[in-house]
């Protein structure tokens, strides 16, 4: 299982500088060969930086079915400017999807969806994608996009049920794809998997994959600058998606270290 | 049917609305040799005769593999069946190469349909001279379809196509409500009997027919001779509920373990009638 080399909060990464001088720089390079050519089409207006991101996803399975968590937050560059965003959304009638990255890559992205769920729906006979076979055609597309130098600037998690199996995977900006009983994407891959891997079990209630979900949440929310406190929960089970509105996790700020947090470091604030 | 001026274009309506090509291309089916296809809730079986062109040469291939889940049985204009089995081969694993999941049979069928049709509106393409019988599973089990060279497709329990093909249609009609619910055996041994309708007297061997099978759980392949061959011997030895007793007069050279005492012509053979 690799972990997402490129992913952990792209903003940081290219909004300070070091590694977009390095693509300014081969960007420089072909336009000065490549007038007008697929090079300049491509890189010059795709983001190779994203603009407005979303940070980590979380999901696992439980019992019933899958569980998705993730916050309402949009960040531009360091500004956590937009606290609304809904970056966990229904895909067709067996599977849930949740992006962090690029938000309007991410809008992008569910547009290819509901075309090929509605395409899907056309056909009018008894069968229907599943989760399984979204998450390829996923996968699909964002390979054939990191391989014309136009990525979709997203880690996705795709969950879903049918015909009583669970399903969950995920896809990268490159196109690493995996499935596992938990997965996340970005700073959830250093700060919640430690936690999943101790604590998730096969047949967690709901109540039980909630609290673990939170408590994983809690901990980006600490730690993860990117981090809003407005969380969003998705369902999935044999009977549909269920949704529930956005609520905000109780964090205690009394511990002891965070008092008087500069003792022991001179000079600091 | 006679020619008429009405019939030298694919494109040219007669006065009474038929498309005179079409319903030619459809003649071309019934001159192909004999292909029969069954199905039950989890398994599809399909078999043809093999005819060849003469006694120095092989017979022709009607019977194709498209994935692990689909197969097809042809008649008529055996190249042309042999680009449709390329076309469908190429959507399946182009489904399952994006998908990951196989394609169901129900969405193949339309697509192959709607290419049929493309051939019947356009002056300068011909209709298919293929009939094909398709065999294949998607979510709700096995089904058959019959696609037709003017891109009509229906789906049947049981069908049979191409020369001779009524004396097994017969038979089939007769039977056809026991194999929603019959073994993968029994559908087998139907589908060698109903081959043999449409054999009319000649000798039933494996070297005669093709026969072969798919189903929730086992792969589409074709059995072998020698699987053939022994099934062929067991069930003309045992003469169950066959009507027919003039077919199973021919010798067989074959293992009959019972010491076979070929049941007495018990009632008139169809064919008789």
């Amino acid at each position: 299982m690799a972990t997402n080399l490129v992913d952990s909060t792209p903003a940081m990464n290219n909004l300070l500088g070091s590694e977009s001088d390095s693509q300014r720089t081969l960007y420089d390079f072909c336009t000065s060969h490549y007038v007008e050519s697929i090079y300049e089409r491509t890189i010059r207006f795709d983001p190779w930086y994203p603009y407005v991101t979303g940070t980590s996803v979380v999901g696992i399975k439980y019992k019933d079915g899958i569980l998705l968590a993730a916050d309402m937050g949009g960040s531009y560059g360091s500004t956590l400017r937009y606290k609304g965003v809904e970056r966990l959304k229904p895909v067709g009638k067996h599977s849930i999807i949740g992006a962090s990255g690029e938000i309007s890559d991410f809008q992008e992205i569910m547009r290819f969806l509901d075309e090929l769920i509605l395409s899907d729906n056309m056909w009018d006979d008894g069968n229907s994608l599943g989760p399984k076979e979204v998450h390829n055609y996923l996968t699909r597309v964002m390979y054939n996009r990191r391989n014309k130098f136009n990525p979709l600037w997203n880690s996705l998690v795709l969950g879903g049920v049918k015909n009583g199996q669970k399903y969950l995977g995920t896809v990268s900006m490159i196109g690493v794809h995996y499935e596992d009983n938990h997965v996340t994407t970005g700073f959830g891959n250093h700060l919640a998997r430690p936690i999943l891997r101790d604590e998730w079990h096969e047949n967690l209630t709901f109540e039980e994959g909630v609290k673990l979900l939170e408590k994983c949440m809690r901990v980006l929310l600490y730690r993860d600058r990117s981090a809003v406190n407005k969380i969003q929960i998705l369902k999935i089970t044999e009977e549909g998606v269920g949704t529930f509105p956005p609520y905000s996790l109780k964090t205690y700020w009394n511990f002891s270290a965070f008092q008087n947090p500069t003792v022991g470091a001179e000079g600091s604030w | 049917m006679f020619r008429n001026q009405y019939d030298t274009d694919v494109t040219t309506w007669s006065p009474a609305g038929r498309l005179f090509q079409v319903e030619y291309a459809m003649e071309a089916v019934k001159q192909g040799s004999a292909a029969i296809g069954l199905r039950s809730k989890t398994h599809v079986v399909l078999a043809c005769v093999n005819k060849a062109s003469s006694e120095l040469s092989s017979h022709q291939k009607k019977i194709f593999k498209v994935d692990d889940h689909i197969g097809v049985a042809i008649s008529g204009l055996t190249a042309d069946g042999r680009v449709l089995s390329r076309y469908m081969r190429n959507e399946c694993i182009n489904y399952s190469y994006t998908y990951e999941s196989q394609l169901p049979v129900g969405r193949l069928v339309v697509q192959l349909a709607d290419k049929a049709q493309v051939c019947t509106q356009r002056s300068w393409k011909r209709p298919y001279g293929v009939g094909l019988l398709v065999g294949g599973l998607d979510e709700s089990g096995a089904h058959l379809y019959y696609n037709c060279p003017s891109g009509n497709y229906f789906e049947y329990q049981a069908f049979a196509i191409g020369s001779r093909s009524q004396a097994a249609k017969t038979f089939l009609e007769r039977k056809f409500d026991s194999f929603m619910e019959a073994t993968r055996d029994n559908l087998i041994k139907d589908a060698i009997f109903a081959l043999r309708e449409t054999l009319q007297g000649e000798k039933m061997t494996s070297s005669v027919c093709t026969i072969a099978i798919l189903g929730v759980g086992e792969a589409f392949h074709i059995l072998d001779q020698e699987t053939v061959q022994s099934l062929i011997n067991e069930f003309e030895v045992v003469g169950e509920d066959t009507p027919t007793d003039e077919a199973s007069a021919p010798d067989q050279a074959g293992d009959s373990d019972q010491g076979a005492a070929t049941p007495a012509g018990q009632g008139p053979a169809p064919m008789d009638i």
